[in-house]
């Protein structure tokens, strides 16, 4: 059949071309519409409030970073995954310089390895506090929004301090850092950290034993651990289906294999699970960041790369744990400056994937806090 | 002309009222602003006037100038009308609140049951304007909010039937009169019908955690949706002055009305001073600020609003402290009978911002659910134990601090039998809900293979 | 007493135009609205009579209950189809003769009681204080056992409904 969306079909159910029953609608939800997080817009088909069908159409963000890789040199193109996922450009950066570093076979030096893993933790915990603001405000919760973003502004002006910047950020180099940490680095995410459990507690203290929260998220976008793993869904979504798979520890980059850190996992696959993961994650990222500006080694910050990256010819991929999930880059090249191809997972796409299967059944209200819960950046999701 | 006399008084106040009213709803809008930011860890609006102090002006102001945007589809005389039909509803309401022994329009011997049926006539002007937008976001909106309203009206009524039991009147003024007669506040006599009433009245004027119909993240601003400028502004008008209404409702039938605290016990007469300490730190803090301000005007601004709560802080004192029997010792019950009104209406409404900006919203068939299955039955429950403990003290000449317990327990008793059963209703829902999953996503199966 | 009069055909005449205004609009919501001026200006009537409590009961029962349902329900049927539908006037021969019967009823009515109409002293206000109490009484004393038969009689419809409504009991 022909489809006028890309190709694009979440769930197998085209709304357009299936015969509505009597008692169905169709509503169109997006991509204007202040809970979809972005311009994603989602058709849903409705039986009453319940909905019985839905269809994700995308690409209303979408900027071709795939094709202009081919257009730029490997230095050039470092800028532009920044705006993929804008909420976590750190880990975005982090996964291009590693993938590009494999295709040399260069290795970052210890010290901006370590440096990128605290930075990277940052950007997780920034990452997922405005997860947790926006969420709580789709269900309702006002308040959490404001506690998360004064959370959330400590770290982006550690960034700032360390690299000028604070969303797109550009803070790492093929081959190490360009920037030298700030003399203040280490005392000032020890001062974020100490507050931090706390902070943490306080957004339990308002959502988690509240019985309106509880009732609008446990049992509310359930999807089974077998259905994550059969759709490819990663990140803290797939954890809290109950699989323990973390590519920090299942094939560990930067510096991770250094510290020590559990994985969360839930056990329904609920939204109310997913949620649970999320701050445990943000507790274990505070721990990794402690372990980590305890001892930062010395030494140089960029590795041995030439001022023009010409890697031999071949192919490479390599993925991080984003905050979002499994982040992948797949790079071929030619032996010329330029990439042949990049080919990017995006992990908010693929988790997007779930949201039929999570939403059916549900009602229209559910639709927003499954959209919510999904954790998704439609810069990432179109590309 | 004696015929016109009994009048003029009335009309006096309710002009002064429907011109005061505005600027009331206004502040109480900017105070809302300001107590969600003090709670988010903001300021709030700063800009307009020292502290943002002419935010409302400045917000009416906009709002009246603003484009009077009609959708061309629209039922035009019933979208034209619809506002005003809640307004004028919400307006009546006011009519037999008693602001104090003195300040009342009229002292209705129906009083409570008119400001109920008065109060449930806004519920068309929501669902005509909804209907009249010619929008399905519009229309869903109203349908939900007219289900809620006419639902949690139920249980706000039986809650207030309890409340009436205890003081055996209609009248506002005489319910007032039973509590200081009996000593105690209704709140302490029917604890859990007060708790009913608060929360039935925060779904009744639609506020979080039930703001369903303006559940701003599914359905845009439900049934004002299409509304725009002054008409908005109306609607906004009736939602703030129903909140009023149901926060008066509450002060006088649960609070005691314009009695201060312990109003018959001498020891804690000192308590008639609070109006003016209360005065004085505001205009302490005013004053504090003034130097603080960045232009001229403002710090004239800030002054001014100061010297405003030392010259209430006089009128509150001066009756106090003036000889028994002169004219402005008889105005004392008037002065600060106001006063105490005032400041319960204000503590309630700000349960209801402090409730809204802690709680996630319910979904509508929670809250469906819970007015229906709990509120209800325990509000039924309620007005029987109440009967009962009435009957232990009335006719058995139980002392009334055994009596009212019981009822209390009874009450108790039934709200945790409700919320058992209701947890594992719950749970069987789930259960079906996912059988219903599965049955939709066989039927779906064939359609895919099409 | 002036005041009462002119209250009085106020009322009345609010009440007559939007009673005729019901049946003669096309658009079910519109009919709907001026049902409910018309009720509210039989509440104003009985208000004039000094009967407050019947007064609030038919604000609160009839303008702020049945008929909140009664929109509800049209608003969630088509009306566009009831639009531009014929209007089931043709047995206007049938509604003349029963209009007319009805007439003739009422004039008959007032041309047998002409002489007792206006003789009829008014009711002392203090047997009407306190309203409320004295239906109170009526209902839950003097004929407590019709109201409780009748309350009885409305349970069984409403179980009735419910059970009728349920697909599952």
């Amino acid at each position: 059949m022909a489809d006028r969306n890309g190709g694009y079909n979440s769930g197998g159910v085209n709304v357009e071309t299936t015969v509505l029953g009597a008692d169905e609608i169709i509503l169109n939800m997006g991509p204007q519409h202040p809970s979809t997080h972005g311009v994603l817009r989602v058709k849903l088909r409705l039986d009453g409030e319940k909905v019985v069908g839905s269809e994700c159409v995308i690409g209303y963000l979408h900027r071709g970073v795939e094709k202009i890789a081919e257009h730029r040199s490997y230095q050039q193109f470092a800028p532009y995954v920044d705006r993929m996922d804008y909420v976590a450009a750190v880990s975005n950066g982090l996964g291009y310089c590693e993938a590009v570093e494999k295709l040399m076979n260069v290795e970052a030096p210890p010290r901006a390895r370590v440096i990128r893993t605290i930075l990277t933790e940052l950007q997780r915990i920034a990452s997922h506090l405005f997860w947790l603001g926006t969420h709580a405000l789709d269900i309702g919760a006002l308040t959490p929004l404001f506690y998360c973003l004064r959370e959330r502004e400590e770290i982006l002006k550690i960034f700032e301090k360390y690299c000028g910047a604070r969303l797109t950020t550009h803070a790492f180099r093929i081959g190490g850092l360009q920037y030298e940490a700030y003399d203040e680095l280490e005392k000032d995410v020890e001062r974020f950290c100490r507050d931090f459990d706390k902070r943490v507690d306080e957004y339990e203290a308002l959502l988690t034993e509240n019985r309106i929260w509880v009732g609008r998220t446990k049992g509310i976008g359930i999807l089974k651990a077998e259905d994550a793993i059969a759709m490819g869904v990663t990140g803290p979504v797939l954890r809290a289906s109950g699989v323990q798979w973390d590519i920090r520890k299942a094939m560990p980059y930067a510096a991770y294999d250094q510290y020590e850190f559990t994985i969360p996992t839930g056990k329904n696959g609920d939204t109310y699970d997913r949620y649970l993961v999320r701050l445990e994650e943000m507790r274990q990222s505070r721990k990794i960041c402690l372990q980590a500006i305890e001892n930062i080694p010395a030494g140089p910050i960029l590795g041995k790369v030439g001022k023009v990256l010409k890697p031999p010819p071949g192919e490479v991929y390599h993925s991080i744990e984003a905050p979002k999930g499994e982040l992948g880059y797949y790079i071929v090249s030619d032996g010329t400056t330029q990439p042949y191809r990049v080919r990017i997972r995006p992990p908010s796409l693929i988790n997007l994937e779930a949201l039929d299967q999570m939403i059916r059944g549900h009602l229209v209200a559910d639709v927003v806090a499954v959209i919510g819960t999904l954790d998704i950046v439609l810069g990432e999701v179109d590309r | 002309m004696n015929a016109i006399i009994p009048y003029i008084w009335p009309v006096v106040f309710a002009l002064v009222i429907v011109a005061v009213l505005p600027l009331i709803a206004g502040y109480i809008v900017l105070v809302e602003r300001k107590v969600m930011a003090d709670m988010q860890v903001r300021l709030g609006p700063m800009r307009v006037g020292p502290h943002g102090l002419l935010q409302p002006i400045a917000d009416a102001v906009k709002l009246l100038l603003k484009e009077d945007i009609i959708p061309e589809s629209a039922d035009r005389l019933v979208f034209w009308g619809a506002p005003l039909i809640s307004v004028t509803a919400a307006m009546l309401a006011l009519a037999a609140l008693p602001i104090g022994p003195f300040f009342q329009i009229a002292d209705l011997n129906i009083g409570l049951l008119y400001i109920l049926g008065v109060s449930s006539l806004g519920i068309f002007g929501i669902v005509l304007g909804g209907w009249a937008s010619n929008s399905h976001y519009s229309l869903l909106g109203a349908l939900r909010s007219a289900a809620q309203l006419v639902s949690y009206e139920t249980s706000a009524g039986m809650a207030i039937v309890g409340a009436l039991l205890l003081a055996g009147t209609l009248s506002t003024r005489g319910i007032v009169q039973a509590q200081s007669d009996i000593g105690v506040w209704f709140i302490f006599a029917a604890p859990i019908g007060f708790f009913i009433y608060l929360v039935a009245s925060i779904a009744e004027t639609n506020r979080a955690p039930f703001d369903m119909p303006e559940a701003e993240s599914e359905l845009v601003a439900g049934y004002m949706t299409e509304y725009s400028g002054f008409r908005w502004a109306l609607y906004f008008l009736a939602e703030y002055t129903n909140m009023v209404v149901v926060a008066s409702i509450a002060a006088t039938l649960f609070l005691g009305g314009w009695m201060r605290p312990f109003a018959n016990t001498r020891l804690f007469n000192f308590l008639d001073y609070f109006p003016l300490l209360l005065m004085l730190w505001i205009a302490g803090y005013c004053f504090r600020r003034t130097p603080k301000q960045p232009v001229p005007v403002q710090k004239m601004f800030m002054a001014a609003v100061g010297l405003l709560c030392l010259v209430l802080a006089a009128v509150f004192t001066i009756p106090v402290i003036a000889p028994a029997g002169s004219l402005l010792a008889a105005a004392k019950p008037g002065i600060h009978g106001a006063f105490w009104f005032l400041f319960k209406v204000a503590a309630y409404i700000y349960v209801f911002m402090w409730l809204r900006f802690t709680f996630p919203r319910y979904r509508f068939d929670q809250l469906m659910r819970l007015g229906w299955q709990f509120l209800v039955p325990l509000s039924i429950v309620n007005v029987m134990s109440i009967g009962i403990s009435l009957t232990l003290h009335r006719q058995l000449n139980w002392p009334n601090l055994v009596a009212f317990p019981v009822g209390i327990a009874i009450t108790l008793a039934a709200g945790a039998y409700l919320l058992a059963t209701g947890e594992k209703h719950e749970q069987t829902r789930v259960g079906e809900d996912e059988n219903a999953e599965v049955d939709s996503r066989e039927e779906e199966t064939p359609v895919n293979a099409v | 007493m002036l005041f009462n009069e002119v209250m009085f055909y106020v009322f009345g005449v609010m009440a007559v135009v939007s009673a005729i205004l019901v049946v003669t609009r096309r658009n079910a919501v519109q009919s709907a609205i001026f049902l409910v001026t018309a009720l509210l200006a039989t509440a104003g009537i009985f208000l004039n009579l000094n009967a407050e409590f019947l007064f609030i009961v038919q604000v609160i029962l009839y303008a702020g209950g049945i008929m909140v349902l009664f929109v509800f329900v049209i608003m969630l049927v088509n009306l566009d189809v009831a639009l531009h539908q014929v209007q089931f006037n043709r047995q206007w021969f049938v509604a003349l003769i029963i209009s007319a019967v009805l007439a003739a009823q009422v004039v008959a009515a007032i041309a047998v009681s002409r002489h007792t109409l206006y003789t009829l002293a008014p009711a002392a206000p203090e047997t009407l204080e306190p309203n409320t109490e004295r239906v109170a009484f009526y209902l839950f004393h003097t004929y407590m056992l019709p109201f409780e038969l009748a309350s009885i009689l409305l349970l069984v419809a409403m179980v009735g409904a419910v059970v009728m409504a349920k697909k599952r009991v």
